[in-house]
């Protein structure tokens, strides 16, 4: 798969998801802070956006903290988005 | 028109959606030893079931005692009688059965201490035919869908249900008898298109709540499956009747729970005045969903709004002691930040009453067999869950009863199909010669398409037109004009264009060809709404108000019937309202008071 089908397959899978909260937060980190992450921070954050939505909404609430450094460093931004 | 052909796969049965509904009826498929295929556009457990937090409604007595006649009246007089009487007894009888199964499925129901699955009390569910609340809502604690879902889903992979995952299904096979023989499907990962070629098609596909611009919806129920059925000639009944919860965060949609209104949240306009206290005075900001949505949107037309544009309220939690505020209702004071931009410790959350829940949908009866005008099922077809209508819900759905609705139609249209394949009824019929024409000319038609309208753009002028001409309150006006406007959004929707031509997740392409399907249920809705001259459950209109010969606007003698509309020359007839329950006696008109 070529950057174009991979980033397309994100996108599905980040506005594409169980909770409404959850397609929102996503795309918008998709289209604003995902072209600015580190390329190790890219790939943690195709692992969270592979976890399902009650896994990855305890995280980005505060009610569980990440084990994985990098991925704790996607999530403090994930967390700081503002949907409007 | 190109005669194209395209690979075809042979199934038993095809089943659209792996949400509820859909895993539900695929247990019941593949455990009978049919071939099942159960296609998805997402991860089987990332449907939009997972949402469900309330429960699901079932009368087990086990915290009082309670009954399934009970909790049928409750349906009945919810729906404002326009729900059919076999349905409702059907799935209120089987309720109790098809939730103790799912336990034994491996659902984890919070419990009492003796061990029973634990109930709770929730909005509608009454005792003794109406006289106080009953604890009749069964819930493993706030992620209820999420776990029915692992449930069902780890049940078919033992079933071997077969999974084609991140597939949508573009259109029904129908052939000139109009038995349905399968469904034409793209994979987003190569962009094949495939015909799934099926004795029994079931479609599960969830609602359609992307039509409105104030959604609590998930982005993924764009009700595929009601323009797939339209396309095929299928009426859609009673699309005028949507659910609208009082509480979306204004622009965002996410719902805020009822909860926060219970533990003292207060509603206000821009005058900062408590209105509820002038629509409802005993009940105020508790009153019910309907009353209150009612209350806000005529705060915001008589100019009362909040905002620049003043066009929301507010919901008022300042006054609390912010630690009750992070121990009671926990999740709220994030999801206030992050999706209105304010800390509700500090400042008010801008609410607005936002579409939740689809009533109306493809006809069936409570067998899940789809059905004709007439009642005579259509060959082939079957369908449960948000998306078709059974029709237990009628004009107003009660909370709770959408999760078992998806068990039991889940399962009796998967028995439906077992049966009918047993009976000789169905069975795999030829595929007719130009079966993929029609889907393979709308993709050519999008390939092709220079000069044409933005897909973004265009769905979100449908979603402001429904929801300015078709909300939660309508008008006779705007009704008429909604008409007009949709009719001439539809001929943008006929001549979308999409940049990215490629094959590989093409993401573009599907959102175009989920705009196919959104202009449908937004044509459905808008016509049948203008047409039904009287209030009834959630359709409530400004010139059907509630007076003594008609209360709460309802005109039984004009307007007790089910509406269908067929696509073809957004055509509107009408169908009887089945009154008569499979086994008790008729539950009579009544005025809905509660
Ligand atoms: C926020 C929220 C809270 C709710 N809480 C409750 C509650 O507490 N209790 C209750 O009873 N009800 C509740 N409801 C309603 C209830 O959750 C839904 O009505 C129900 O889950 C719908 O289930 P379903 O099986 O019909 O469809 P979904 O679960 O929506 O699944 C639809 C499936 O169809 C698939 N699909 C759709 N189109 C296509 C296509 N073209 N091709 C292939 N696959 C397709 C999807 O991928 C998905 O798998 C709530 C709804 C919302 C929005």
């Amino acid at each position: 798969m070529d950057d174009r089908e991979k980033l397309n397959r994100l996108r599905w899978r980040c506005t594409r998801r169980a909770m409404l909260e959850m397609d929102l937060l996503l795309g918008e980190f998709l289209e604003r802070i995902f072209p600015t992450l580190t390329p190790e921070q890219a790939d943690a954050f195709v692992v969270l956006a592979d976890m399902e939505d009650l896994e990855l909404w305890p995280l980005i609430n505060a009610s569980r903290e990440c084990a994985d450094p990098v991925q704790a460093e996607v999530v403090a931004l994930l967390r700081n988005v503002r949907v409007k | 028109m190109s005669k194209l052909t395209i690979p075809v796969r042979k199934f038993d049965a095809v089943i659209v959606g792996a949400g509820g509904s859909g895993l539900r009826a695929a247990i019941q498929l593949s455990e009978a030893g049919l071939k099942t295929a159960v296609l998805s556009k997402v991860f089987p457990t990332r449907s939009h079931t997972v949402a469900a937090q309330g429960g699901v409604s079932a009368s087990l007595g086990n915290s009082e005692e309670d009954h399934w006649h009970w909790h049928m009246y409750d349906t009945v007089k919810g729906s404002d009688w326009l729900g059919d009487q076999d349905a409702i007894e059907y799935m209120c009888r089987m309720a109790p059965e098809v939730v103790v199964e799912l336990e034994h499925f491996g659902m984890p129901f919070d419990r009492t201490d003796e061990g029973k699955i634990y109930q709770r009390p929730f909005g509608g569910h009454m005792s003794n035919f109406g006289e106080k609340p009953v604890r009749r809502a069964c819930a493993a604690a706030d992620r209820t869908g999420h776990a029915m879902l692992h449930a069902l889903y780890q049940r078919n992979v033992r079933a071997n249900t077969q999974f084609f995952v991140e597939w949508m299904a573009l259109d029904l096979i129908r052939d000139e008898s109009g038995q349905v023989l399968g469904v034409i499907a793209l994979e987003m990962e190569t962009g094949e298109v495939v015909a799934f070629h099926a004795k029994a098609t079931v479609f599960a596909t969830g609602g359609a709540g992307r039509i409105f611009y104030s959604s609590t919806n998930a982005f993924i129920n764009t009700g595929d499956g009601l323009g797939m059925a339209a396309r095929a000639g299928i009426a859609l009944e009673d699309m005028e009747f949507w659910q609208f919860h009082p509480t979306g965060v204004a622009g965002a949609g996410v719902l805020i729970t009822e909860g926060v209104r219970g533990e003292g949240g207060i509603l206000r306009n821009s005058t900062n005045e408590r209105f509820m206290e002038r629509y409802a005075p005993n009940a105020k900001d508790l009153a019910s969903r309907d009353v209150v949505s009612r209350a806000m949107v005529t705060e915001i037309n008589e100019g009362r709004g909040c905002g620049p544009n003043k066009d929301f309220v507010l919901l008022d939690i300042t006054h609390l002691d912010p630690a009750m505020i992070m121990k009671r209702l926990p999740g709220i004071r994030e999801i206030s930040i992050q999706f209105a931009g304010i800390d509700p410790i500090k400042a008010p959350i801008p609410v607005v009453p936002t579409c939740h829940y689809q009533m109306g949908g493809v006809p069936t009866n409570y067998k899940g067999q789809v059905v004709a005008n007439d009642g005579t099922p259509v060959k082939g077809f079957y369908a449960a869950g948000e998306v078709a209508c059974a029709s237990v819900h009628g004009a107003n759905r009660l909370g709770t009863n959408s999760l078992l609705d998806l068990l039991v139609f889940g399962k009796s249209s998967g028995d439906s199909v077992i049966d009918d394949l047993k009976s000789g009824a169905i069975g795999l019929k030829a595929l007719p010669e130009n079966f993929a024409d029609r889907t393979m000319a709308r993709l050519d038609r999008l390939n092709t398409q220079t000069g044409g309208a933005d897909v973004n753009a265009t769905r979100l002028e449908l979603q402001r037109t429904m929801q300015k001409h078709c909300g939660v309150f309508r008008f006779k006006e705007m009704l008429v004009e909604g008409v007009e406007k949709i009719l001439e959004i539809e001929k943008a929707v006929a001549r979308t264009e999409i940049k990215d031509k490629s094959q590989v997740w093409n993401t573009a392409r599907v959102e175009a060809l989920e705009l196919d399907n959104l202009i449908e249920v937004a044509k459905s809705t808008m016509i049948s709404a203008e047409a039904r001259k009287e209030s009834r459950g959630a359709h409530v209109r400004d010139d059907a108000p509630d007076t003594e010969a008609n209360p709460n606007g309802r005109d039984d003698l004009e307007w007790h019937k089910h509406t269908l509309w067929h696509r073809d020359g957004n055509r509107l007839d009408y169908k009887p309202v089945i009154m008569k329950p499979l086994s008790v006696e008729s539950i009579a008109l009544k005025t809905r008071s509660y």
